[in-house]
């Protein structure tokens, strides 16, 4: 039984872990660029229902809106601002200039909101659900994580698949200049994604603090490493890839947490990793690209 | 081609120096008292991170391959290199052969691990091979938070629990002690030290781009497939670079640490690969001069803009992202061209060299 009480937490973990891989991976899929600044977005959004609960006093619900709002325009204007003059600069100036809005945004939270953590409260109003007995406590704030998860994933596929801007998100993706030629709006689209992913993460850095209740202006830098890994784990650009990816390393982490080592749980999860891209080179569900010569 | 190598030599030799001139330049400063002590204290950290940036352009810039856990090779040779140090403190009394004695065993250590994370890294390409690279940062800073050493009469011991684990005699000392790092660490770093770890540095790096290897690496960058087929092995001479590479990163991580008198494994972390990262591709990726250069004025700028107090770090950032929209945006470089503040044959073919990369 407590076996599957750390995997229930540890895939409630993964699914944070999804929905930020989720916003990498669509950037990285249609952009071709690692968003660095994606992880403090995250943060960005945690501040945001934060700042709506207690000091505007907002129901929680209105507050992941006004959470997700910000951050949206936040991400259209990073994407504006400091990616778009990038479009034909190589891949490792847009990196770099993608850590450069991280550093901003991580010091101009630390001049806001000061470095000493904030508590957050949890926006989940729902008790636990105890199961077995009691001897099987499912919190509300997991179950709600789960199910956010799963909601997003099949609406992003939706989108992706059936829709028309999904469409063009694929054509540019799959080749920019023939996108561009067939009359989609090669920006319009980046924007759309960045906007999708700005989002999400805004929802991640909401679910987030209301399961590990400390939010600093750190907060978002390490899931957002470890969501960028588990993206690649499952493949980069690829969205069933980056669902599973974060699940995977979500279930990892917990039960290495619990059956080995708490110091070395994150070792643990990077090791999987190398050996896992060890055998299958390309991520578990990411396409082989051949080379041609 | 002639014309090429005595380009190259030319170039080489300002490199060289540019470091003798600076070194002389701060010798004189400290001398006359005209350097501020912040400043001072800065000294043995910039050389440690010239190092670590020329270390890592030959992986980025020359071989073309993303690293993002460059700190990670230095903080195995830190931790080696105070391990050394501390072990032959009373074998060797003269402290400047104590800290060559520590960068060289820290230098090997770091390129053996070098080695071992190659094989993986080899395998792969492009930003899987940088998630290896940065998973790889992330185990060695894991791992040196749970490792307790120790030695005492009986020699050396080894935990992974805790300092009392250990069960040293009497007057035994505890070295590293887990997630407070190593500890009571001698100062034996100096500026001296660390500018002849800059000429030796520079002295291997540039004798290998320059040398049959160095073209081989290049030509294994710039197209793989053509280079395998008139016969380069691959696998060899990206090897090669990496290793070269994570052994400079090892001395530099030595060097580094023997300047202060506790260091943890958090300090050579994700943030510090990146930082490194900035330094290179700012100073043009391929350009070791650049590297040095790049590294010198960003680790200086935070001091100077010690005026700026709150609001340094953020002036930081923008002046980052500053930097890399003007020199990359091609509408805002033909302003600056039309204005005339580039030159214009010379900006077109330091693009094409420098950032294909």
């Amino acid at each position: 039984m407590t076996f599957l009480s750390y995997l229930i937490s540890g895939i409630s973990l993964g699914s944070i872990y999804a929905i930020i891989a989720l916003g990498y991976t669509m950037v990285y899929g249609i952009a071709k660029m690692l968003n660095f600044a994606h992880g403090d977005v995250i943060m960005v959004g945690g501040y945001m229902s934060f700042m709506a609960t207690t000091h505007f006093g907002w129901s929680p619900f209105s507050s992941v809106l006004f959470a997700m709002g910000v951050c949206t325009v936040l991400g259209i204007l990073i994407e504006q601002l400091a990616y778009k003059p990038l479009r034909s600069a190589p891949s490792l100036a847009v990196l770099i200039t993608a850590i450069g809005v991280s550093y901003f945004l991580q010091n101009a939270a630390l001049l806001i909101w000061t470095p000493n953590p904030k508590s957050f409260s949890s926006v989940v109003p729902f008790d636990s659900l105890r199961l077995f007995d009691g001897q099987l406590i499912i919190s509300g704030t997991t179950i709600v994580t789960i199910v956010a998860c799963a909601i997003i994933i099949v609406t992003l596929n939706t989108i992706v698949n059936k829709t028309k801007i999904g469409k063009a998100m694929r054509a540019v993706s799959e080749d920019k200049d023939v996108a561009q030629l067939m009359g989609i709006s090669v920006n319009k689209t980046i924007s759309v994604t960045f906007a999708i992913g700005s989002a999400l993460a805004a929802v991640a850095g909401v679910l987030l603090c209301s399961a590990y209740p400390i939010l600093m202006p750190t907060t978002g830098a390490m899931p957002g490493i470890k969501a960028f890994t588990a993206a690649v784990f499952g493949g980069i650009g690829s969205i069933p890839g980056a669902f599973l990816g974060g699940i995977l390393l979500g279930i990892i982490e917990i039960l290495g947490k619990a059956y080995i080592s708490t110091q070395l749980s994150d070792a643990i999860v990077f090791a999987v990793l190398i050996i896992i891209l060890l055998v299958k080179p390309t991520g578990l569900l990411g396409k082989k690209v051949l080379v041609k010569v | 081609m002639r014309r090429l190598h005595l380009q190259s030599k030319v170039d080489n030799w300002l490199t060289y120096g540019l470091v003798i001139f600076a070194y002389i330049v701060i010798r004189i400063l400290i001398a006359s008292g005209n350097i501020s002590s912040a400043l001072q204290g800065q000294l043995v950290p910039i050389t440690a991170y010239i190092v670590m940036a020329v270390s890592l352009n030959l992986t980025v810039g020359v071989l073309g391959e993303l690293s993002l856990g460059h700190a990670g090779f230095m903080s195995v040779g830190a931790f080696s290199g105070v391990i050394t140090a501390t072990l032959l403190t009373n074998a060797i009394p003269m402290s400047w052969l104590r800290l060559a004695l520590a960068m060289l065993i820290g230098a090997i250590i770091a390129g053996i691990f070098g080695f071992l994370i190659g094989i993986p890294v080899m395998r792969l390409q492009g930003d899987y091979l940088a998630i290896v690279t940065l998973a790889f940062g992330e185990i060695i800073k894991n791992v040196i938070n749970v490792i307790y050493i120790g030695y005492d009469t009986n020699g050396i011991r080894v935990s992974m629990k805790n300092t009392s684990a250990l069960r040293l005699d009497e007057g035994g000392k505890v070295i590293l002690n887990g997630p407070m790092g190593a500890v009571g660490i001698t100062k034996l770093s100096s500026f001296t030290a660390g500018f002849i770890l800059i000429l030796i540095t520079l002295f291997i790096v540039l004798n290998l781009i320059n040398s049959r290897a160095g073209r081989a690496i290049k030509a294994v960058r710039d197209d793989k497939i053509a280079a395998e087929s008139v016969g380069i092995s691959t696998w060899r001479y990206r090897m090669m670079a990496f290793v070269t590479s994570a052994t400079l990163a090892g001395a530099a991580g030595a060097l580094y640490a023997l300047n202060y008198s506790t260091v943890v494994a958090r300090k050579f972390d994700f943030n510090t690969s990146i930082l490194i990262l900035v330094f290179v591709v700012l100073g043009r990726m391929g350009n070791i001069r650049g590297s040095i250069i790049a590294a010198t004025v960003l680790t200086v700028l935070p001091e100077v803009l010690r005026a700026f107090n709150e609001v340094r770090m953020l002036v930081y950032a923008i002046i980052l992202i500053l930097v890399m929209l003007i020199r990359n945006n091609t509408p805002l470089q033909r302003l600056l061209q039309i204005i005339g503040i580039r030159r214009r044959n010379n900006n077109l073919s330091t693009v094409e060299e420098g950032d294909d990369a």
